[in-house]
């Protein structure tokens, strides 16, 4: 039987790396998000822009298989989500997506080096030291290898949680409100980094966020709107 | 996943190493129990094994098995030295060995005896020979290698049955080394054995059987006034004699007649109150460390419930995630059973070296019990229940809606 991984592949040589068909979601009788149909062909950099409550981060649960939606379809990789059991959906989201949030999460207990080997391990089975150093230095934090995330101030936190979630090559890179805790400057940076990484590394980008200064970046967008009743 | 909760607990370090500190104070409670009641149990049967009763002065029967068997007391008086044959021809008895005490070397006994008394214990010589005339000495592995005392040496031993180089001294009546005994792990590795003409010799009292003759004058007989044996050690050849000679003996004589088992379970059964009541204490203690290390790792996980959910989007499964926080608590209970061990035994080891009475039972720090074993396993077992209930909540973890709060 084959591996997500090498499913995915075959799968989605030519097609939309991600594709959402008639996708919307429901809770507690409310429609917290509605997007339809929506694609994000391989390598490309994409904008998923709204307020708060809009459902961006319902689309991000969604798009990486911790939430199953109400109605509609979203495929990774050519796999229908929803229609893969739970392990083998755990084993997608490890070995394809990359994951970035506004908080950070990454492990306080372990120095910046020892949080992109974790990931690894855990992604691909083995750690690769000299290839951690490369992403560590990529990102410019190779004299903060070995400290705490709690040492970090918050834009080199910014950078460790980026290097984390591409330490194991995922060809998506989701990221959850990635520089609205950042001023404008540093913002900038941020998006810079994310797409010289993502480019580097041939990922594609999925940006949630409702900050409207990185807007003109992206050329994929898709706006969400407020919350609509059902 | 070990080295994620190895900087788990590095990274909350107090908390870690009074946890740890807990649960080894309890470990160390109940190996300490153990290795007391075990080896005071085990030294009592080896020292009293063969000496079915011991006779001696009325006064309190576990002081005298105390004083004669394994020589931690003062004993209860004396015995005229014919109450030895007067037993020797009882019927069913087959060996009374005379002892005769009252002096020491550094601490170490001197007991006036017959070699019956080493042959009973099972010594045997490690060089030399057996004590035969007066003035000759035999001494235990223990002496031995605390004195340093060789073939052919001399010695006086000092008044008093702890005296050590203080004291008055018998300096016109030294001993001569003739012999030293193989280590035995009984009380005799700790004693000189000698005559029991020699004791009296010592004290000025003549013996008996040297110049006893019909009509000697009062003067003669004075001179062996005095020549008494402190108690005699029978060894029974019949289970009748068994039953009926301690109760005859002290109902009927001025002797005292008592029986190492009964008086040994006795003191075993006063002491076992006080060692059950520790016991509890040190179960309660384990059982508190448990709960401490249940609430400190729940906390933790409470802390954590961000970094379980992000663990699992970057590819731990739950189980790994139980497994990473199991290992918490094992590594946990581990390091407190591992330190419990070693501060258990060091306790003992450093109770043997400063306290005299402890060192004369035999105690010793590098003895370990099977029980030991279970102790471990039951810390153990606290620490795997006391993680697993925490880590279970794992289970029940919404991974999107945790990271959605934590955004």
């Amino acid at each position: 039987m084959s591996s997500p991984d090498t499913l995915t592949h075959s799968k989605t040589a030519q097609g939309p790396l991600v594709e959402a068909r008639g996708l919307s979601h429901v809770r507690d009788g409310r429609t917290v998000m509605a997007i339809g149909d929506w694609q994000l062909k391989p390598g490309a950099h994409a904008l998923l822009l709204g307020p708060s409550g809009s459902g961006k981060t319902t689309f991000i649960n969604i798009v990486t298989g911790l939430l199953t939606p109400s109605h509609g379809t979203i495929s990774v990789a050519g796999e229908v989500m929803s229609a893969l059991p739970p392990a083998a959906r755990d084993a997608l989201r490890r070995c394809t997506i990359g994951l970035v949030f506004q908080t950070l999460r990454l492990i306080p207990a372990l120095s910046v080096t020892d949080n992109l080997a974790l990931a690894q391990q855990l992604a691909l089975g083995h750690v690769d030291r000299a290839a951690i150093a490369g992403m560590i230095d990529r990102v410019g934090l190779s004299h903060r290898a070995a400290a705490r995330p709690r040492q970090l101030s918050q834009g080199e936190g910014q950078r460790a949680a980026i290097a984390r979630a591409l330490i194991t090559r995922p060809r998506l890179v989701v990221a959850d409100e990635p520089t609205s805790a950042l001023d404008d400057a540093n913002a900038a940076r941020m998006i810079d980094l994310m797409f010289d990484v993502a480019d580097a590394t041939g990922a594609t980008l999925l940006v949630a966020t409702h900050d409207g200064r990185i807007a003109h970046r992206f050329a994929n967008r898709l706006n969400l709107m407020a919350p609509v009743a059902a | 996943m070990i080295g994620l909760s190895l900087a788990y607990l590095k990274d909350r370090g107090l908390n870690t190493a009074l946890n740890i500190l807990l649960l080894a104070l309890s470990v160390a409670s109940l190996v300490i129990l153990l290795l007391f009641s075990s080896q005071l149990e085990n030294r009592f049967d080896k020292d009293a094994q063969g000496i079915d009763m011991v006779v001696g002065a009325k006064g309190s029967p576990l002081q005298l098995i105390l004083s004669s068997v394994y020589h931690v007391d003062i004993p209860t008086g004396n015995v005229p030295l014919d109450t030895v044959e007067l037993l020797r021809r009882q019927l069913g008895v087959a060996e009374a060995i005379p002892l005769a005490l009252g002096d020491s070397f550094r601490s170490f006994r001197i007991v006036g005896t017959e070699p019956a008394y080493p042959a009973l214990l099972g010594a045997s010589l490690a060089d030399g020979r057996m004590f035969a005339s007066k003035m000759e000495a035999v001494v235990g592995a223990d002496v031995a290698a605390r004195t340093g005392a060789n073939l052919g040496q001399r010695f006086v031993g000092g008044h008093g049955m702890s005296s050590g180089d203080e004291g008055p001294k018998h300096e016109e009546t030294p001993f001569i080394v003739v012999g030293r005994l193989k280590p035995t792990g009984t009380v005799i590795d700790r004693l000189i054995l000698t005559r029991v003409e020699s004791v009296w010799g010592v004290h000025g009292i003549a013996d008996p059987g040297e110049d006893h003759h019909e009509g000697e004058s009062e003067e003669a007989h004075a001179e062996h006034a005095g020549a008494d044996v402190t108690a005699v050690l029978v060894r029974f050849g019949s289970p009748i004699a068994a039953v009926r000679l301690p109760g005859f003996i002290n109902r009927q004589t001025n002797l005292q007649a008592a029986v190492p088992a009964v008086e040994v379970s006795r003191l075993l059964a006063l002491v076992g109150v006080g060692l059950d009541a520790v016991r509890a204490f040190a179960v309660l203690l384990m059982l508190t460390a448990g709960l401490s290390i249940f609430v400190a790792l729940l906390t933790a996980l409470k802390e954590r419930e961000g970094d379980m959910a992000m663990l699992r989007v970057i590819g731990a499964s739950r189980a790994a995630i139980i497994g990473q926080v199991a290992s918490e608590g094992l590594i946990l209970a581990s390091a407190g059973a591992a330190l419990g061990l070693l501060l258990g035994h060091g306790v003992i080891g450093m109770a043997a070296a400063s306290i005299e009475q402890l060192r004369a039972l035999g105690l010793n720090a590098l003895t370990f019990h099977p029980g030991e074993a279970l102790i471990v396993a039951a810390a153990l077992g606290i620490g795997l229940i006391a993680a697993l209930i925490p880590a279970l909540r794992v289970l029940k973890t919404d991974i999107a809606e945790t990271l959605a709060n934590a955004r």
